[in-house]
């Protein structure tokens, strides 16, 4: 462990496309240990990818992935297993085994990883389910649980080995009202209770603006603003301005690169003048 | 010009997907050492896929041997040797087609299920939610269906056999009414334990990689998507029927020049 002062993770001048496209173009950010970080962006703006990036999952183009000081994209196998067994991910939908029920989805990474007998994997399981509260839903299957139930049980099964790092994709999208709040009070929660560090990606402000620490907004393939909700907030950084007001126009292009309107249509005049 | 581009494109992606079915198999096969110390997973594995072929084979096996009874004795008879009936049965099940019907039958029922269920679980993120909780999916998900499959595939070929020979009794001996003594007796004297019995049995673990590795890797390379997974079930059966196929005469020509 490096001193407490550290960043848990930091991206250092991150490259990453798929194909020709660049999703991110020299991206730096660093998330603090103990608090609650929100990655916030358009669409498509590669959120999800720098979560993949941290996992390992995905290596960059170029520049740093640092998980507590470790290069990420140089580990082997190995390492990179090694790591991973400290951070935790809340996939979007959840990512159940579809063939296991909600008990033994969350003893999975028990089981898997440690050598505790079923007894001890029971309490630790149930601790889990209840920290969720989902400890009576044990014995249901993935498909006979709604879809904030499946994320909260998803939730129980990330953070079954008491990881240092959460990663949240999404956590709020598809959620009624109601569940939206549980599930944000639950991750500010978890977070504080259990001593985590969070990175939630997510697209809803003011659910996220209420438990996050700090929010980066990532936009074009860059960090346009990095700060407390209150700082993003009061941005006059046109980009962060149009993200935090939910302007259509603005810095953030609607429009998918594509030829002009008059090419598509045909409303250009042709050269040489066929027809 | 334009087709020239496009045959290297085409031959390009051919081979990288050779490539990567290549570095697969080796993995699968350097994985085989972990797999045999987590025996309970390659159990309920073979549970599910030889338990539930079980059926399908049997009455295939049933009727095959029905057939054969039938068909043998119309030719034998012309010779005035039907008292073979139970040798021609057997040699035909045990060398030939108890391995491949049944890794054609194998392939329609356990492989297709394997593609889906691996590219359903592809397309719902668990390998990549796998993957990030340190748990290799190759390891955990894969290897294990590919052992079972390997070693299922003799036993129901064996099922397979066996109950076409009575198939082939039923017809033969109850029916039509060849003498019991020979059928046994000349079935009893000509197989022979190595040189046919072992054939076959290297025919049918030979066909369970075959089959088993093809339905894995169309659901580990299946698009994520229900199109995609749909197409990678249908290709399953088709590579490896013929595969199956393929590979039958080429070992049916090598076991002969032994």
């Amino acid at each position: 462990m490096s001193t407490d002062t550290a960043p848990l993770v930091e991206l250092r001048d991150l490259q990453f496309g798929y194909n020709d496209r660049l999703i991110l173009d020299g991206v730096s950010l660093c998330v603090p240990r103990g608090k609650v970080t929100a990655l916030m962006g358009a669409s498509g703006g590669g959120k999800t990818t720098v979560l993949r990036l941290i996992g390992g999952q995905y290596r960059a183009q170029s520049g740093q992935v640092l998980f507590d000081g470790q290069d990420v994209g140089a580990l082997n196998q190995d390492g990179l297993y090694a790591l991973r067994r400290r951070m935790g991910m809340l996939f979007q939908f959840g990512a159940l085994f579809t063939d296991l029920n909600v008990f033994d989805n969350v003893a999975f990474p028990l089981r898997e990883h440690t050598d505790l007998d079923e007894a001890l994997i029971r309490d630790i399981v149930l601790m889990k389910l209840e920290a969720v509260g989902l400890r009576g839903a044990r014995d249901l299957k993935p498909s006979e649980v709604s879809g904030g139930m499946a994320r909260r049980v998803a939730l129980a099964r990330a953070i079954a080995l008491d990881p240092d790092l959460v990663m949240y994709d999404e956590p709020f999208a598809g959620l009624d009202p109601i569940s939206l709040g549980t599930a944000a009070r639950l991750i500010r929660q978890l977070n504080d209770s259990l001593g985590l560090t969070s990175i939630i990606v997510s697209h809803d402000l003011d659910e996220t603006f209420h438990i996050a620490d700090q929010v980066i907004i990532l936009a074009n393939g860059r960090v346009a603003a990095q700060g407390t909700p209150q700082e993003v907030r009061a941005s006059q950084d046109p980009l962060v301005h149009q993200f935090v007001t939910a302007a259509p126009e603005g810095p953030v292009r609607f429009h998918f690169p594509a030829p002009s309107v008059q090419e598509d249509f045909g409303l250009a005049p042709t050269a040489g003048g066929r027809r | 010009m334009k087709w020239v581009s496009d045959l290297g494109f085409k031959t390009r992606q051919q081979l990288a997907d050779l490539g990567h079915a290549a570095r697969l198999f080796v993995r699968l096969l350097w994985l085989m050492g972990p797999t045999l110390r987590r025996f309970g997973l390659v159990r309920d594995q073979m549970h599910f896929l030889g338990n539930y072929s079980l059926a399908i084979i049997s009455v295939s096996g049933l009727f095959v041997g029905f057939v054969l009874g039938l068909q043998g004795y119309y030719t034998l008879q012309r010779y005035g040797s039907s008292s073979a009936l139970g040798l021609l049965v057997a040699l035909s099940l045990v060398r030939e087609l108890g391995p491949v019907v049944t890794a054609l039958l194998f392939a329609g029922r356990a492989g297709t299920s394997l593609t889906a269920e691996i590219g359903l679980m592809k397309a719902g993120e668990q390998l990549s939610a796998m993957d990030l909780m340190a748990v290799d999916p190759l390891r955990r998900i894969l290897a294990p269906r590919f052992l079972a499959g390997v070693l299922t595939m003799p036993i129901l070929a064996a099922v397979f056999s066996a109950v076409g020979i009575v198939g082939g009794w039923v017809v033969g001996v109850v029916m039509i009414g060849v003498d019991p003594g020979s059928f046994w007796g000349q079935m009893q004297g000509g197989v022979d334990v190595w040189k046919d019995v072992g054939n076959g049995v290297v025919k049918s673990l030979v066909f369970g990689v075959t089959v088993t590795f093809v339905a894995l890797l169309q659901g580990y390379e299946a698009q994520p998507t229900p199109e995609g997974v749909s197409r990678a079930t249908t290709r399953t059966v088709v590579v490896a029927s013929l595969a199956v196929l393929g590979l039958d005469f080429l070992l049916t020509a090598l076991m002969f020049s032994i």
